[in-house]
C-alpha cells in the first residue's frame, strides 16, 4: 500500500484515484479494471460514477478508492493520490481533488477536446503548458503524455487512450497494485476479442515509463 | 452486469448499488420485474433486461411508471414476487395508484424501488426527498448505504412484504445507486414465475366501508413492523455509547460520509445507523439520546429525521442540544467537506489542511465548464436548428424530459420551460389559449415520452381545440437513460421482437389532419414542413423520425462501415461561423480564427454540409 505522508497523519492508507474526461473515453472501464485489481488483491473498494444527463458530453469524474475499509465512495478535496486526465482541460478540473500536501500525481493524455460552450461563449481554452504550470499549486508532479498518439497509431482508435495511460501508471509505480492483478483484471472486464490490442497498448504505456 | 448473474454463492463480486439490488432479488426468489427508465434508477432496469432471460424471470420497460407499479401489482396478486423500480419523479407518477395497493395489500412480495438524486446529477427538475412518501403513503421504507446493503436490505424488503402483506419501499440515492462496491454473494432462489389471481378475495375491491378497516389494518402493520425495527440489526450502534456526551444519527449515503469524518478527526463518538427508516424506530432512538448531551443528525435534503428525534426528545430527554440542518444544507447532496466541516464546529478539532483556502486556490483557477450537450450527429440538433430558422426567436418552444432537454443551452435554445414528462403539452395548450395574438407555437417530446404521458395532452389539444405544432422527436430509442427500448422501435426489455406501435398511425388515429414523417437529416424538406404546419390552424405533428446517432455509429463500427466525416475547405471558408455559433456541435471548434471540424469527434451527419452559404464543408476522402 502507498504509505504516502499525508496531511493528518493518523489514517488515509487508502488508495484516492481520480479519473477525469469526457463521456466516450472509457473512463468507467478504467475504474472498473482497478476495482477488480483491488479486489483480487484483497482489499476493499469502492468507485463513485455518475450517469444520465451529466453523461451526455459532460464531464465525468470517475473515483476509485481501495484500502483496508472504504466508506465514502467520493474522494474528499485535496485527498487524490493519482489523477488520470484523459483529456487536459477535464484534467485541470480535477485539481480540486490534489495538492502538494498529499503529493497528488497527474498523469493526463495531450488531446483537447474543446467544449463548444467555450467557443460560443468565447472564453479561451488554456494551453497544455499552462495546465501543467496551473497544476503545479495542485501536485508534486505532472506528466503530459501524447497516449491518444499513441493509441491512434498502434491501435487506429483513441479509445485505446486509457489502457495506455493505466500502463504508464502501473510501470511507474503510482498504483500501488500488482501488474499482474491488473492484467488478470483487464482479462475479466474486456470483451475477449479486443484484450489482446488492449494489452498491447497497456504494455507500450508501461514501457514509456 | 454478468457477474450479478454468474457469480457464484459466496463469491465477492464488485457490482453498482443499482446492480446489488437485481441481485438481492434474485436471491430472493423474484419471478416479475418491470421499470421505466429514469436515472439514477436506470441500471436496476437495464440489469433486470440482461439477465432476466437466463435467470428465468419475466422482466418489462412499461410505458411509465405508474404501468410499471400496477404491472408488478398485477404479478404479486397473483402470487408472484415482483419488483418495480423508478427515480423519484418516477413514484409521483406511479403515486396514484401507490395509496389505495398500501391499503389493500398484496399476496406474494412486492418491493418497490425509488432513487433520489440530491444534487440535481440526472434531474433537472426537483430536487424531490421521497421519503416524505414513506409517511402519506403509510409504506414502509429502508435506506442501505451500499452496495452490499443494497442486496441484503432488497432481501429483507421481500421477507417483510410477504410476511405483512405490503409493499415495502427501498429509497436509494445518486451515490448508493452509482456506487460499485464489493458485495458477498448468497444463494441464488428459484420462486415461482407464474400464478392466479384469486377474484373472490374482497380485499382488492377498494371500496368504503371496507377501506375503513384496511386503513385500520395498515396501522396495526406498521406498528408490527416498528417492533421489528426496534430489534432488527438494520439498526445498529457503532462505537461505545455509553458513557458518550455527543452521538450521530445516520443513514444512507451519509452513513460513510459521518465514518469517514469521525476517523479523519479521531473520533469515536457513538453512531446510530438507521436502516428501517420508516417506521421510526421510536424506542431505538430514544434509548440512544437518553444520556448524551448533543445528538447531531446527519441526513441529505430535508430534515425529516431531525423533525423526528425532536419530537421524540420532549419525551426522552428535554434538555439534550440536537443539531442536523443548523450546520448542514437543505439543499444539495452532502460529502466529507460538508460533514467533516460540521463536525469540527461541533468538537472544536482541527485538522492541519485548510479545506477553505483550497477550494478558494481551486476557484481562481477559473476553469471554462464543460457543459452537458448534444453529441456530435445528433438527430435532435437538425431539428432544433430547422424549427429556429421556420419559427423565428418569437416562437414558443415548448420543452420536455428527455435528451433534447440538452437543446436548453445556447446557441440551440429551444426548450423555454421544462416541468415533467409530457406537461409540454397542457402548459402550451393554454399558452395557446389565452394568446391574442395566435402565437406560433412548438412542442417538442420525444418519442419515449410521447407514450409515457404525451398522449393524453394531445387528445386534450384536438378535443379542446388549439393549434400547435407538436414535434415528435422519435430517435428510436429512450436515448438519455442509456438506450432502453420504447413501444416505438418493435423491441421489448427481453429483447423480443413485437409490432412497432407508429407514433404517425396513433396520431392519425386521434383524428389529427395534418401528420407528416420528416427525416431531420433532410433540413430544406423539415424548414418546409415546419413552416407549412406553424400556418394551420388545426393542430399539427411532425415525427422527426432519425435513429439515435451513437447507435448508428456504434452499429457501423460493428459492421465495419465507415460513416462520413466532414472537413472545411479553409479556401471556401468565409469565417461566418455558422457552423459553429448556430448549431454548437462538439466537433466544430475554432481556433486563432480558424474553424475546424475534428475528425475524430465527428459523426458524419452532414447538419454543417447542409447549412454551409459557402458549400465550404465537404466529406473527407479517404
Amino acid at each position: 500500500m502507498s504509505e504516502q505522508s499525508n496531511t493528518r497523519g493518523e489514517r488515509m492508507k487508502d488508495f484516492n484515484l481520480v479519473i477525469a474526461g469526457v463521456g466516450g473515453q472509457g473512463i468507467l472501464t478504467l475504474a472498473n479494471i482497478i476495482a477488480e485489481a483491488a479486489l483480487m488483491e484483497g482489499l476493499d473498494v469502492k468507485t463513485s460514477e455518475l450517469h444520465g444527463l451529466s453523461q451526455r458530453g459532460g464531464p465525468i469524474p470517475c473515483h476509485v478508492r481501495f484500502g483496508k475499509k472504504i466508506y465514502s465512495s467520493v474522494i474528499m478535496q485535496g485527498e487524490a493520490n493519482l489523477v488520470v486526465g484523459l483529456e487536459p482541460l477535464e484534467a485541470l478540473r480535477a485539481a480540486y481533488f490534489g495538492s502538494k500536501e498529499r503529493k497528488t500525481a497527474f498523469v493526463l493524455d495531450t488531446w483537447r477536446i474543446v467544449p463548444s460552450s467555450i467557443l460560443t461563449q468565447k472564453e479561451a481554452y488554456p494551453s497544455v503548458k499552462e495546465i501543467e504550470s496551473k497544476l503545479k499549486d495542485f501536485s508534486s508532479k505532472s506528466i503530459a503524455l501524447n497516449a491518444s498518439g499513441v493509441a491512434k497509431k498502434e491501435a487506429e482508435s483513441v479509445v485505446y487512450t486509457n489502457v495506455y495511460l493505466l500502463g504508464y501508471c502501473v510501470g511507474k509505480k503510482l498504483i500501488p497494485l500488482q501488474k499482474s492483478s491488473i492484467i488478470e483484471a483487464m482479462k475479466k472486464i474486456i470483451p475477449e476479442k479486443y484484450f489482446e490490442m488492449n494489452r498491447k497498448i497497456f504494455e507500450l504505456g508501461m514501457k514509456k515509463s | 452486469m454478468s457477474s450479478v448473474l454468474s457469480s457464484k454463492a459466496g463469491d465477492k463480486a464488485i457490482l453498482l448499488g443499482n446492480e446489488a439490488i437485481v441481485r438481492g432479488a434474485l436471491e430472493s426468489g423474484v419471478g416479475f420485474a418491470s421499470s421505466y427508465p429514469g436515472t439514477p434508477a436506470s441500471e436496476i432496469g437495464d440489469t433486470f433486461a440482461a439477465v432476466a432471460k437466463k435467470a428465468g424471470i419475466y422482466f418489462e420497460y412499461s410505458v411509465n411508471e405508474k404501468v410499471a407499479l400496477e404491472v408488478a401489482v398485477g404479478a404479486a396478486l397473483s402470487g408472484v414476487r415482483s419488483l418495480v423500480s423508478f427515480k423519484h419523479f418516477g413514484l409521483n407518477v406511479a403515486s396514484d395508484s401507490f395509496f389505495p395497493v398500501m391499503y389493500a395489500g398484496v399476496k406474494a412480495g412486492l418491493v418497490v424501488v425509488v432513487a433520489d438524486d440530491p444534487n440535481c446529477w440526472s434531474s433537472g427538475q426537483s430536487e424531490q426527498d421521497s421519503r416524505y412518501y414513506a409517511r402519506i403513503a403509510h409504506v414502509p421504507m429502508l435506506e442501505p448505504s451500499d452496495s452490499e446493503e443494497c442486496k441484503e436490505f432488497t432481501k429483507l424488503a421481500f421477507e417483510l412484504s410477504e410476511k405483512f402483506k405490503i409493499p415495502i419501499l427501498i429509497r436509494l440515492t445518486t451515490r448508493v445507486s452509482h456506487t460499485k462496491g464489493i458485495v458477498k454473494l448468497g444463494e441464488m432462489k428459484k420462486g415461482k414465475t407464474k400464478g392466479e389471481f384469486d377474484r373472490h378475495s374482497i380485499r382488492f375491491r377498494s371500496f368504503p366501508p371496507q377501506i375503513l378497516e384496511t386503513h385500520k389494518e395498515l396501522h396495526e402493520k406498521l406498528r408490527k413492523i416498528r417492533e421489528i425495527s426496534e430489534r432488527s440489526e438494520m439498526n445498529l450502534i457503532l462505537n461505545e455509547y455509553k458513557k458518550a456526551e455527543t452521538g450521530i444519527i445516520t443513514f444512507g449515503a451519509s452513513f460513510n460520509y459521518v465514518m469517514d469524518s469521525l476517523s479523519i478527526l479521531g473520533l469515536n463518538w457513538p453512531v446510530l445507523k438507521l436502516g428501517i427508516t420508516y417506521p421510526f424506530p421510536e424506542q431505538t432512538i430514544k434509548k440512544f439520546i437518553r444520556d448524551l448531551k448533543i445528538v447531531f443528525v446527519v441526513e441529505e435534503l430535508e430534515d425529516v429525521v431531525e423533525e423526528k428525534v425532536r419530537e421524540l426528545a420532549k419525551d426522552a430527554n428535554p434538555k439534550i442540544k440536537i443539531s442536523g440542518k443548523d450546520f448542514l444544507p437543505a439543499s444539495g447532496e452532502l460529502n466529507v467537506e460538508k460533514v467533516l466541516t460540521a463536525l469540527m464546529k461541533i468538537s472544536g478539532r482541527k485538522i492541519k489542511f485548510d479545506l477553505g483556502k483550497h477550494s478558494a486556490e481551486f476557484n481562481k483557477l477559473k476553469i471554462p465548464a464543460r457543459k452537458p450537450m448534444l453529441c456530435p450527429g445528433c438527430p435532435h440538433r437538425a431539428t432544433f436548428y430547422a424549427a429556429k430558422v421556420a419559427a423565428g426567436p418569437n416562437a414558443i418552444y415548448g420543452g420536455d424530459i428527455g435528451c433534447y432537454v440538452l437543446g436548453v443551452f445556447p446557441p440551440l435554445e429551444t426548450q423555454d420551460f421544462i416541468f415533467s414528462m409530457g406537461a409540454n403539452v397542457g402548459i402550451v395548450h393554454g399558452m395557446k389559449k389565452v394568446s391574442a395574438s395566435n402565437r406560433k407555437a412548438i412542442i417538442f417530446l420525444g418519442d419515449s415520452t410521447f407514450f409515457h404521458a404525451g398522449m393524453p395532452g394531445l387528445i386534450n389539444i384536438l378535443y379542446n381545440k388549439s393549434n400547435p405544432l407538436v414535434i415528435i422527436l422519435d430517435n428510436r430509442i429512450t436515448a438519455m437513460t442509456g438506450h432502453q427500448p420504447n413501444p416505438s422501435m418493435g423491441k421489448t426489455g427481453m429483447g423480443e421482437t413485437v409490432e412497432e406501435i407508429s407514433i404517425e398511425n396513433v396520431m392519425k388515429g386521434f383524428g389529427v389532419k395534418n401528420v407528416k414523417t420528416v427525416d431531420p437529416f433532410n433540413v430544406k424538406e423539415m424548414i418546409a414542413s415546419i413552416k407549412e404546419f406553424l400556418d394551420k390552424n388545426e393542430p399539427s405533428v411532425i415525427v422527426a423520425k432519425r435513429e439515435c446517432r451513437l447507435l448508428t455509429v456504434r452499429r457501423a463500427r460493428k459492421e465495419g462501415i465507415k460513416l462520413p466525416v466532414f472537413e472545411i475547405d479553409q479556401k471556401k471558408c468565409k469565417k461566418n461561423g455558422i457552423c459553429l455559433e448556430q448549431i454548437g456541435c462538439p466537433a466544430i471548434t475554432k481556433e486563432n480564427g480558424t474553424y475546424k471540424i475534428e475528425k475524430d469527434l465527428c459523426n458524419g451527419c452532414s447538419l454543417c454540409f447542409q447549412i454551409c452559404p459557402n458549400k465550404a464543408i465537404l466529406v473527407v476522402k479517404e
